[in-house]
């Protein structure tokens, strides 16, 4: 195997251990894609615009389409498919996303959930204007973002109560 | 949208990369790759060989110098955000990296490729341009140091030769206690700026300016510092009435022209853009008197 | 893989509660929690073994001839399969042209589109030949090694500079560029004109650009050689259509086409139309014999998927001294692009829409339909509709400032009072049919917006801003809106003998919650818990007949089917039930998946066993001398549209030194008739007036005088973001139609109509010591700057 035209890699996802062989041309969100079939992290422009293949790496938001495979070896990736809790218990952002209706089409939601993940651990009780700003690199097309600021201010409530409760979030 | 095929390498240190650099026909560097990656996912560039810095720790710095932040070029725009050492010696950064793109394009973006990329509007060449910012580069053949404003030579093209890569930038201090300001217009957050403008003062005990930095990007080819508005404010007190008498030089200046704006368009705003950065900078000086 | 599926969740609405009603319930959407945990299926989520990824050659050229084309170097490189041009393909076609336009009697010309360019290629992105290989990257590669020699042509990108004598052609065969001409006349425009007190005359340029849903078009195609059977699955908006289309041009029957439609991440119009990429996929898999994959790349997006472009008006507008208005007359150039996609109802709605809401006693509107050098224009959310309302709230605002009077004044002294609905207006629409407003009260719901943003008490925030040195303006429209268009659309709802309610539908989700809404309505009549309701919407396979989704329709037209479907059903469950349980039909109650005789809880049948009573056993007759099967399929027919009306109200402030605009407040009251689910409602509504703002301030789809695009990235084209987006203030009316049994209205589109003219008469408002007068939309900072600069210039000079 020529080590520069594909390589072995090794990384976590979302918690599990990977190991596969890559075109070092390959980016991070196709490989995720379609090599390993983890479809939840979407392709909308590939240009790193809107914003709907983020992934957090090593607990970073960063655009799956401007990240080669090859760059994640090593990393620990979470995807949209790793947010909610190992027993299917949803993140307090999903919850609140179904609640309070955050999405529609569904397509810009995957990186609208882990850009906000990111921004609540960093900042637990963010003003609107500071929830605007995270998602300012995420277009949708539906909502006018207005309901998915909401979820993301009424999850941030739900998980500064459940902090304060001593809970593991 | 893909990227078309190449060869990747990810030399550990600055001495493999500059050897690759060396050897290697049609390579290009990966940064961040914010930019990169999108030209390359657009085919707008078709490098043989794609050489990735992004293991060479050595270059991830923020190192606190006698007189300068020295800051490795692949130090990422999210650490310069966060960084306290950045905030107190060197606040016109922090001030711009606000504007610099969005947190997942932060949290990969590095100095080093934005600068390398040098985008008119982009915020960081103008940081560099107003602090007189050195920028170190090497290749097999050596390093090599120049001043910022050496650095562009061109639109979006940065005076290196193939073999060479930027490895450290240098932001001397301003002294404490010195007026920052930084102002764009953008369309939307986190697009790259139609004009942006940063400021720097420093005020003696009476008001007085005794020094001043004022640069403009959007407008020509590479970021623009105004010499004329800089000496028209030394030696005055400042005050927003002199700024507003002051930047009005500013739309003598040439300017760019394109499908978004006219070249009228980006010189009434370099004039309001550093009208505004030099009400910011004067704000942001202790409150002394106010 | 079509959307039918099943939630387990906990009913939200007590289905013993016999007042707990589904109906106007504002319940979380069943199709969420797949989409929040990354399990949704999109068409690029799909993988099957021996899957081939496609890539298409496209023209660079906005006109050129296509001389000859050279695959070979593409054909030799590693992991390519085959690559199809024009000429492969042509054996295989009962016909080669996509014959899609909606009939009209007003076309001069046909320009249907070719499957792929054969010898003459019409603008930008048009395709040449497709690529096939094992990776995307690959074909992506292969496509730039297919050599075509193309001869460049003159090419035209203006509108009206088409329709000069001496113009290039857009296609060299034609005679001319004009594609359709009609007029909208009703009425004696020429004797109000010659006698009125007043007449003003305006001139505006509207744009509106892409649909840009996140998730670009895309297909799939996989032919089944035992079966004989090709199935597409689609993003699409239409299967049925696209199935038709596909049929006619292979020469293929119903049974060897299926079309079907994964989740839809967005469509708002373009997906709509079948396109040449559909065609040629499905033919691909065919000829080679593996399955293949089209994901459209947002490049793509920009120069190969329907848009709306431009309309230039010339307007005039006749009022008496009160402001009445007694005639509007004038004429539209329409950009129609190079190929008939859909049609001319966008230029059609634009002059149908303009005197939609008020009494406009005499109408006169001549309509010009222009081919250009430019990807087809179709529908995108509001189809003409917004430009329509733009222009008749410009004319009123033009009215109120010659006339010194206050706006709002101006449009209630215009407006159709409800004492007249049903109002039948003397404008007929695409089918002939007289349009009738069917219900509404637009001075009560004007009346709310106005005083929900406060209207009278704006000239003292605003003094006080001026004297501050901020210039704030508020502005307003209203807007009536053609939904549900019919004739219908086809439902069954079905109880298997598993005792689950099968619902299979005609219509399309494209992510607006047709599966929620569809649930809601079913299970209202058949036992309120919506955990025991599946969903199949968009499969060509499932329902033999359907529309699918454009114009705000599905709640009408398949919500009216669904309902009366469904009430067919319980009608029989009750009647069967009765005879199971020896009981009174009125005694029973259908509770979850169970019909109960009131009052006495031993006494139960399971809708499975009612189910299982009627497939009958053989030689045994059906209980209740009943029809066999516990099902029923509804086309309920709607010829008339149901209008949604509304206001809205905007306040912002705008920066006189840059042209920058920041809205401030945003007031939008509607009228959708009976209200299903509102808190879906006020999301459709939301995300349309986001579209809205975009049109006004941010959208702007380029070309250059030779026809190239240039703005092909979601960098140079601005799609509006979070922080762009003021707080909306969403509030509701409810004046239930008659023209469909539920009373309800569409919204989908809503929302985007009145935001250009509103944000324009805020800005002026806001503007007016420099006299700045605005007759385009969008406006970017730069060019408001310039009107700004101008307006200086006057006052000094």
């Amino acid at each position: 195997m020529d080590s520069t035209l594909s390589r072995s890699i090794s990384l976590k996802i979302n918690g599990r251990a990977v190991q596969a062989t890559v075109d070092v041309r390959h980016t991070l969100a196709d490989f995720l894609r379609h090599q390993l079939e983890l479809t939840g992290t979407h392709l909308g422009c590939e240009h790193g615009v809107c914003g709907a293949c983020t992934v957090l790496v090593d607990g970073r938001s960063a655009r799956g389409c401007l990240m080669l495979a090859v760059q994640a070896n090593g990393r620990e990736v979470t995807t949209v498919e790793g947010i909610a809790a190992a027993d299917g218990t949803l993140h307090p952002l999903q919850q609140a996303f179904k609640d309070l209706h955050g999405l529609q089409c569904g397509f810009c939601t995957p990186g609208m959930l882990t850009t906000l993940v990111e921004l609540l651990n960093d900042t637990p009780d963010p003003t609107e204007a500071e929830v605007r700003v995270a998602i300012s690199g995420n277009l949708c097309r539906c909502t006018g973002y207005q309901a998915i600021v909401d979820a993301t201010l009424a999850a941030a409530k739900t998980m500064r109560g459940t902090a304060a409760a001593g809970g593991v979030r | 949208m893909k990227p078309p095929a190449f060869a990747y390498h990810d030399p550990g240190t600055v001495e493999e990369a500059c050897s690759l650099m060396a050897s290697l026909d049609n390579a290009r560097l990966l940064a961040g790759g914010q930019s990169m990656m999108p030209m390359l996912n657009m085919r707008f560039v078709m490098p043989d060989h794609l050489v990735d810095l992004g293991r060479i720790a050595a270059l991830s710095t923020i190192e606190e110098r006698p007189g300068a932040l020295r800051i490795g070029a692949m130090t990422r725009q999210r650490d310069l955000e966060h960084s306290a050492v950045v905030r107190a010696r060197c606040p016109l950064l922090v001030d711009a990296i606000q504007w610099v793109g969005h947190r997942q394009t932060r949290n990969r973006g590095t100095i080093g490729g934005s600068l390398c990329q040098l985008d008119p509007a982009a915020e960081l060449p103008s940081v560099c341009a107003a602090l007189d910012a050195t920028i170190t580069v090497q290749s097999a053949r050596g390093t090599r140091t120049m001043p910022f404003a050496e650095f562009p030579a061109g639109y979006m093209t940065p005076s290196l030769e193939p073999d060479e890569l930027l490895t450290h930038i240098e932001l001397p201090d301003w002294p404490r206690g010195h007026g920052h300001g930084f102002v764009e217009f953008a369309r939307r957050h986190g697009d790259y700026a139609v004009v942006l403008a940063a400021a720097l003062l420093v005020t003696d005990a009476a008001g007085t300016i005794t020094r001043a930095s004022l640069t403009l990007g959007g407008i020509g080819p590479a970021p623009v510092r105004v010499a004329a508005v800089e000496q028209a404010l030394v030696g005055h007190v400042a005050s927003p009435a002199l700024f507003r008498q002051v930047t009005e030089a500013c739309r003598a200046l040439e300017a760019m022209e394109d499908i978004h704006a006219p070249a009228s368009y980006r010189q009434q705003l370099a004039v309001v853009m550093s009208r505004r950065a030099l009400d910011a900078a004067l704000a942001s000086i202790a409150p002394a008197g106010h | 893989m079509s959307t039918t599926a099943t939630t387990a969740m906990p009913p939200i609405v007590d289905p013993s509660r016999p007042g707990d009603s589904l109906i106007g319930a504002s319940i979380p959407r069943l199709e969420d929690d797949a989409l929040i945990t990354g399990r949704g299926r999109f068409v690029d989520d799909i993988h099957m073994p021996g899957l081939l990824q496609a890539a298409f050659v496209r023209s660079p050229h906005a006109h050129a001839a296509i001389r000859s084309i050279d695959a070979s170097a593409a054909l030799a490189l590693p992991g390519v399969h085959a690559v199809y041009t024009y000429e492969d393909f042509k054996p295989h076609f009962a016909t080669d042209r996509l014959v899609v336009g909606l009939p009209s009697s007003h076309y001069k010309q046909d320009h249907n589109r070719q499957v792929l360019a054969a010898d003459e290629a019409v603008h930008v992105g048009e395709p040449v030949a497709i690529v096939l290989a094992d990776t995307r990257y690959i074909a992506e590669d292969a496509a730039t090694l297919v050599d075509v020699d193309f001869d460049p042509l003159p090419a035209v990108s203006d509108c009206r500079a088409a329709l000069a004598a001496d113009a290039p052609l857009v296609h060299r065969e034609s005679p001319h560029n004009l594609l359709a001409e009609f007029d909208m006349t009703y009425g004696e425009t020429e004797r109000v004109f010659a006698e009125a007190k007043h007449v003003f005359s305006e001139s505006f340029w509207q744009h509106r650009g892409g649909s840009h849903s996140i998730e670009c078009r895309g297909c799939v195609a996989r032919h089944d050689a035992l079966e004989d059977r090709t199935t597409l699955w689609s993003s699409t908006q239409m299967p049925h259509a696209a199935m038709r289309v596909i049929c006619e041009i292979l020469g293929l029957h119903e049974n060897q086409i299926r079309v079907a439609t994964p989740d839809v991440g967005g469509g708002f119009g373009p997906k709509l139309v079948t396109y040449p990429e559909e065609i040629c996929v499905t033919l691909a898999a065919r000829l080679c014999g593996r399955p293949v994959k089209w994901i459209e790349d947002r490049r793509e997006h920009f120069i190969a998927t329907t848009q709306e472009r431009d309309q230039y008006w010339d307007t005039e507008v006749a009022v008496d001294d009160d402001g009445r208005v007694l005639g509007i007359r004038g004429s539209i150039v329409h950009d129609h692009g190079a190929y008939t996609a859909r049609g001319i109802n966008l230029a059609h709605n634009s002059a149908e829409n303009v005197p939609l809401g008020y009494e406009v006693p005499h109408y006169a509107m001549n309509v010009k339909v222009a081919l250009t050098n430019k990807v087809p224009v179709t529908p995108v959310r509001g189809a003409g509709h917004p430009q329509g309302t733009f222009v008749m709230e410009r004319l009123l605002d033009r009215v109120a400032r010659e006339l010194k009077l206050d706006r709002a004044e101006v449009r209630r002294r215009n407006m159709i009072q409800p004492d007249k609905m049903p109002y039948r207006t003397q404008l007929k629409a695409r089918g002939g049919q007289w349009v009738t407003l069917d219900s509404g009260d637009f001075p009560a719901c004007f009346a709310e917006a106005l005083q929900r943003a406060d209207w009278d008490g704006f000239p003292a925030r605003q003094a006080k801003a001026r004297a501050e040195g901020r210039y704030l303006g508020i502005g307003l429209s209203n807007f009536v809106k053609g939904t549900g268009r019919g004739p219908f659309e086809s439902v069954t709802v079905r109880i298997g003998p598993s005792g689950k309610v099968h619902v299979y539908a005609g219509a399309a989700a494209m992510g607006q919650g047709t599966r929620t809404m569809l649930s809601q309505v079913v299970a209202e009549q058949l036992g309120r818990d919506l955990s025991n309701i599946t969903v199949t919407t968009g499969d060509t396979a499932a329902t033999a007949m359907g529309l699918g989704g454009s114009n705000s329709r599905q709640t009408v037209v398949a919500g009216s089917s669904a309902h009366v479907a469904a009430q067919n059903v319980r009608a029989k469950v009750l009647k069967v039930a009765a005879v199971l349980l020896k009981a009174a039909e009125a005694e029973l109650e259908i509770v979850g998946n169970e019909v109960l005789v009131v009052g006495q809880p031993s006494r139960r049948v399971e809708l499975g066993a009612i189910a299982r009573s009627l497939v009958g056993t053989a030689g045994y007759s059906l209980p209740g001398g009943v029809s066999a099967g516990l099902e029923a399929t509804e086309q309920v027919l709607i010829d008339d549209m149901a209008f949604s009306s509304g206001s809205a109200v905007v306040e912002l402030e705008v920066d006189p030194e840059t042209g920058g605009v920041h809205i401030l407040r945003l007031v939008f009251v509607h009228d959708a008739g009976r209200m299903i689910n509102p808190m879906v409602i006020d999301g459709q509504l939301a995300g349309g007036i986001a579209h809205g703002i975009g049109n006004a301030l941010f959208e702007w789809m380029g070309f250059d005088e030779n026809a190239q695009p240039v703005t092909t990235n979601l960098g140079e084209y601005l799609l509006v973001t979070s922080t762009e987006m003021p707080r909306m203030e969403l509030h509701h009316r409810e004046s239930p139609t008659p023209g469909n049994p539920l009373g309800v209205k569409g919204v989908g589109e809503c929302g985007v109509i009145p935001m250009t003219p509103a944000i324009m008469s805020a800005i002026e408002d806001a503007l007016s010591p420099f006299g700045v007068r605005i007759n385009q939309t969008p406006i970017t900072p730069a060019q408001l700057y310039a009107l700004i600069e101008n307006g200086t210039k006057e006052r000094q000079a």
